[in-house]
């Protein structure tokens, strides 16, 4: 290959990465544009740059959204199901590191089928149970269900990191006289503090965005996540697209910048492969 | 004398202790550990796998989902849903959606991957970018292009409506509905299989590649001879689970077009979904339920095989 050819190459290959960049991002930018501009403007000419600023849309989405209340609940949903996940796929995810149990092939095999396993096989039992419970439109309980629901993730990443803890330090904190709490709490926490980063970002994103459970169970205005406060605005609002853009806007912007925050986790946790689409 | 013949006997007991007391450490170990294993199995069953078994039972009744009274009424909900031709218009999206899936993002991760392989600076850049979409959630993707892109009024569907292009919008048509629904869900999905994909092309042994650029080959026959064998394992996996996560699409479906107009868009995740809490029929959701299971499930043999690998490291 001569030195042309190969530059022609390297310059359609960046044409090529920077369409489909504007490709994710286009949409993205429409938000934006449009989230500033009067309604009026935004039906004219959605794709015209907005002229002045109309800080007012954001004001009437976050009260119309019910955007306070939202965040708070996501906080919660978010928290509860993190939290829950990272202690619980630790603690199984050191077992399986080392495989100290005999069956710890078969529990495998059932956290890798339960990754799979569709929502609709169990969701309507489950809501029915939850009814039955009183649990419905309770946001901590549907943060339980979601941990379940990211939990073979959590095991799988959980024990991807306890395999690279050397099996020397551990006996050589046995032969110290350390108990198992103290392990995992001052030897083990310390190496596998990346693994809990990323479980902790993509299965907080998961939870935070979750559609198809948050929607059936918390239909009580008081408990709707962020996400379903934006969309009880579609209907009412779906004319006032100024409004709109800005309600996406303020759902948009704290996502992506603790993504960007975080992508190193967030891009090392998908590359592994184990991640739900 | 007597001290000759007290050690060895001490020893001896030293050590029936010294096994007695290992026999009890490790016993106790064992206990700790499926102690430590416990909460994760136990969460997952009784989320997971009882209500799983309930879903598989409630299939052969009448159950109405708001008490524990139903009537068995044997294959009566199977038959229903065999004989209704939504359920095929329903099936057959989710065909379509396994093979739009499997072409369409598949090729741009692919591509991406392999021309942000040498660029090393750019590559994390690149790669964020095209992860925005796939880290949004699906309501707010949803609603972006319903009102701002598809929208015939105020979106770029309606502008260039206005300035008399015929373009119908596509969320209306029934033709078109089910494509321009999976098109949203692409849009958010490709960068995903970018990051996979660039991931493990990343582990192709660095000689492998130089070998081949000693040999002449040129970029397109180095992919095709070099990094593609050696993600052939990413692939095949990534494959299985866009067939099992095609089976299951729901999201964008649901909140795009609810499975309309007149069912165009309908796939099985909304079809069952409208049983339970449209009309209440819960055994009917169920068995809707279990059949899209029964897709799933298959390819989920198919992965936990094809992970059986990694899984005995």
């Amino acid at each position: 290959m001569n030195t042309s050819s190969r530059k022609f190459n390297a310059i359609s290959g960046h044409v090529v990465l920077v369409i489909f960049a504007l490709i994710a991002i286009l949409p993205l930018a429409l938000v934006a544009i449009n989230s500033v501009k009067n309604s009026a403007d935004v039906t004219e000419d959605p794709l015209s740059l907005p002229t002045g600023f109309n800080f007012q849309n954001f004001i009437d989405a976050w009260s119309y959204g019910n955007f306070g209340l939202g965040f708070m609940n996501s906080l919660v949903l978010t928290a509860t199901t993190v939290v829950v996940v990272l202690v619980l796929s630790s603690l199984a995810g050191y077992v399986l590191a080392g495989k100290k149990v005999r069956s710890w092939p078969v529990i495998m095999v059932y956290f890798t089928m339960a990754m799979t396993v569709p929502i609709q096989l169990f969701l309507f039992p489950l809501y029915s149970g939850f009814a039955q419970l009183g649990l419905l439109d309770n946001v901590p309980a549907v943060g339980v269900v979601l941990a379940a629901i990211n939990m073979p993730f959590g095991v799988f990443m959980m024990r991807t990191f306890f395999l690279n803890v050397p099996a020397e330090l551990e006996e050589a904190a046995f032969v110290d006289g350390v108990n198992t709490f103290q392990l995992i709490r001052h030897i083990l926490f310390p190496v596998v503090r990346p693994g809990l980063i990323t479980v902790g970002v993509i299965v907080g994103l998961n939870a935070w965005n979750e559609f198809l459970i948050t929607s059936t169970f918390l239909q009580n205005s008081s408990t709707k996540t962020l996400t379903l406060g934006f969309l009880s605005m579609n209907g009412t609002f779906s004319t006032d697209l100024g409004v709109m853009m800005a309600g996406a806007m303020i759902l948009i912007v704290p996502v992506l910048a603790i993504f960007i925050a975080l992508q190193r986790y967030v891009v090392d946790g998908l590359a592994s492969g184990s991640v739900k689409g | 004398m007597t001290l000759s013949l007290k050690t060895p006997s001490r020893n001896a007991l030293d050590a029936r202790q010294g096994v007695r007391s290992r026999k009890t450490f490790h016993r106790r170990r064992t206990i700790i550990n499926y102690l430590l294993l416990a909460p994760a199995l136990l969460l997952s069953i009784v989320v997971v796998v009882v209500p799983g078994i309930l879903t598989a039972v409630a299939s052969f009744t009448d159950w109405d989902g708001l008490g524990f009274s139903a009537n068995f009424v044997g294959t009566d909900n199977f038959t229903d849903i065999f004989n209704d031709p939504t359920f095929y218009t329903a099936l057959g999206n989710n065909i379509k959606w396994v093979l739009l899936f499997l072409t369409i993002p598949v090729a741009l991760g692919l591509l991406t991957a392999s021309l942000l392989l040498r660029r090393k600076k750019t590559r994390t850049l690149y790669q964020v970018i095209y992860l925005m979409p796939y880290v949004l959630a699906p309501v707010v993707n949803a609603m972006v292009w319903l009102s701002i892109i598809y929208n015939p009024h105020g979106g770029v569907v309606g502008y260039l409506r206005d300035r008399g292009m015929s373009i119908e919008p596509p969320l209306a048509n029934l033709d078109m509905s089910i494509y321009a629904v999976a098109g949203v869900d692409m849009w958010h999905y490709w960068g995903f299989l970018t990051v996979i994909y660039l991931g493990a092309m990343r582990q192709t042994p660095v000689e492998q590649v130089e070998a081949a650029m000693v040999e002449g080959a040129n970029a397109f026959q180095i992919f095709r001879h070099v990094y593609l064998p050696n993600i052939r394992a990413t692939l095949l996996l990534m494959g299985v689970m866009i067939v099992i996560f095609s089976f299951l699409a729901f999201d964008y479906v649901y909140l795009l077009t609810q499975g309309g107009p007149a069912h165009s868009s309908e796939v099985m995740g909304t079809y069952a979904y409208a049983f339970a809490f449209s009309s209440f029929q819960f055994g009917k959701a169920a068995a809707v339920g279990l059949i899209m299971s029964f897709f799933g499930l298959v390819a989920s043999f198919v992965y936990t095989w094809l992970s059986r690998r990694d899984l005995s490291k």
